[in-house]
């Protein structure tokens, strides 16, 4: 199966609409913000590291959530029920679509690293590793609801409830600037896998990984939506 | 393959949607290497046929075999290979990437040049499957059906994008992959086309087979025509055993009959019933065909006259 892997990365990485939001829009949205405060400081940090952990969060989230707009494109073209007349294992074909998310994440948080060490970000090697490493674990809850939203919602609505959906988690879990540091509003943030991936993606400012909390929340999430996505993918295909 | 094993096997199959009976208890054997057609109306049960024998769908009860293997296993051992009524292509590669990641699923593949040459796409190979017309897309989709070297081709309603010389062109290549010993299925509305292609024609109506013979036998059936009269108390088992008279129906005092040879049963009705009145013949068409098959009396369309 791995020319059928092979395909699909050359797929994800020809749509230039899931690239632009990915990948683009993140970079872009980046240099605008830290570019000219490059020297300045937020809450005591420097501003292109504390937007670097942001517009990492981001973009690889939108990479991740982005396989189930190309889900929900090839069951509005019926290719599913192409597919099913194959030996193509459902295992294969959903590893796949998650796999291709993770390549396009790993390419923003490359990048976005780089524009980041270009404008003066300085971490160590064990700072990045720890960062890259936790954030990849932090995406899996979304890697989860993007099956799920691709199984479930047609491809006309996935666009809005996909850049709603990641536009409010990115906001609440703090990647576009801090949003609570106290109350009720940081109790909801800090249950929401967006606040951990954040966290995750500002480990080099931090200098930890997660508490226990994070690494609960994250695993919570993740076994929630697994379960939805499993559910969602039984349902449209209507197999046992 | 031992030849003794049918290419296709279906036994008291049955499928409901709700209280709706889409398959109602159809049994067939297609002999490997022969070409059928399954005819029949919209809503006739031929898609839900061919979801069950491709393994889209489980039946309620009856069975399915393919080369004496359930569908999935068919299909997973690239024996079957299908061009489903609807859908479009996967978008951001060129045809050859396609068929060339579609074929290397299967264990024994046509090469993407055998299948190009086969379905007769050479112009589109280097083009986005995104850029193609309607018809177009139809033939990629035909070779994508044909890339595992399936021994039975199951194509459902496969022309109806196509232009008339497109399909004149589409038929051909149905039948070279025909001609290497394949069996191949094929549903589809269109009389002619049934007659044109298939050795053997099955007809479906309501979920059930109503009809099954050579193109021949059922284009003459199909082909026949409706003689209506105004008959008071007549008797509808002396009249169906009038001379040229396949089917009856009554409505009211109206009675129709269902001919084959519409002359011969003018002149026995003419003789048998010298009441009768208000005769006319028309052209029956498919659709009264199917009415007068199935035992309904009440025609969806108005039957065209005869000029």
């Amino acid at each position: 199966m791995v020319a059928y892997a092979r395909s699909e990365v050359l797929r994800t990485f020809r749509n230039t609409r899931f690239l632009v939001f990915s990948l683009v829009f993140p970079l872009v949205l980046f240099v605008i913000i830290a570019g000219p405060n490059r020297h300045e400081d937020i809450l005591g940090v420097p501003i292109p590291l504390y937007f670097m952990g942001g517009m990492t969060a981001f973009g690889s989230m939108m990479a991740v959530v982005s396989s189930g707009g190309r889900i929900a494109a090839e069951r509005q073209i019926g290719w599913n029920r192409q597919l099913r007349l194959t030996p193509l294992r459902p295992g294969t074909y959903l590893a796949t679509k998650v796999l291709c998310g993770y390549l396009l994440a790993g390419l923003t948080i490359v990048l976005v690293g780089a524009v980041g060490i270009a404008l003066g970000v300085r971490l160590s090697v064990g700072e990045w590793a720890a960062t890259i490493g936790l954030v990849l674990v932090g995406l899996a809850p979304f890697a989860a609801f993007g099956v799920a939203a691709g199984h479930l919602v047609s491809v006309d609505s996935l666009g809005p409830l996909m850049g709603g959906v990641t536009s409010i988690l990115a906001l609440l879990g703090g990647a576009w600037g801090p949003i609570a540091s106290r109350g009720a509003l940081l109790t909801v943030s800090k249950a929401t896998p967006s606040y951990w991936l954040t966290a995750a993606s500002r480990t080099g400012l931090r200098g930890a990984g997660w508490p226990l909390q994070g690494w609960l929340v994250v695993a919570v999430w993740t076994v929630a939506m697994t379960a939805l996505a499993t559910w969602a993918y039984r349902r449209d295909t209507g197999r046992i | 393959m031992p030849s003794s094993t049918p290419g296709l096997a279906i036994a008291g199959l049955r499928k409901a949607f709700g209280a709706v009976a889409a398959v109602d208890g159809v049994d067939l054997e297609v002999p490997g290497g022969q070409t059928i057609a399954l005819l029949g109306p919209n809503g006739a049960g031929k898609s839900t046929t061919i979801d069950l024998v491709l393994g889209l769908a489980e039946p309620d009860a009856g069975t399915i075999e393919v080369f004496g293997r359930p569908p999935r296993a068919a299909c997973d051992a690239g024996i079957v290979g299908a061009m489903l009524q609807t859908g479009g292509l996967l978008r951001e590669l060129t045809v050859r990437e396609l068929l060339s990641v579609m074929g290397s699923m299967y264990p024994r593949a046509i090469g993407v040049d055998e299948v190009v040459e086969l379905a007769a796409i050479g112009e589109l190979v280097d083009r986005r499957t995104h850029q193609l017309s309607g018809g177009e897309t139809q033939r990629v989709r035909f070779a994508l059906a044909l890339v595992s070297d399936p021994d039975l081709l199951v194509l459902d309603e496969p022309t109806v994008a196509m232009d008339v010389n497109a399909r004149h062109g589409f038929w051909t290549a149905m039948r070279g992959f025909a001609s290497r010993g394949k069996t191949v299925l094929f549903a589809t509305h269109y009389l002619d086309e049934a007659d044109a292609w298939a050795d053997r024609i099955v007809m479906l109506a309501r979920g059930r087979i109503v009809a099954d013979g050579s193109a021949s036998e059922i284009g003459a059936l199909v082909g026949s025509k409706v003689v209506r009269a105004t008959l008071r108390e007549a008797e509808l088992d002396a009249l169906r055993a009038l001379p040229g008279v396949a089917a009856v129906a009554r409505h009211g005092d109206t009675v129709e009959l269902t001919c084959t040879d519409s002359d011969a049963a003018l002149r026995a009705l003419l003789a048998a019933e010298p009441e009768a009145c208000d005769l006319e013949v028309r052209s029956a068409g498919i659709e009264a065909a199917f009415l007068a098959l199935t035992g309904d009396v009440e025609p969806t369309a108005d039957p065209e006259p005869v000029t």
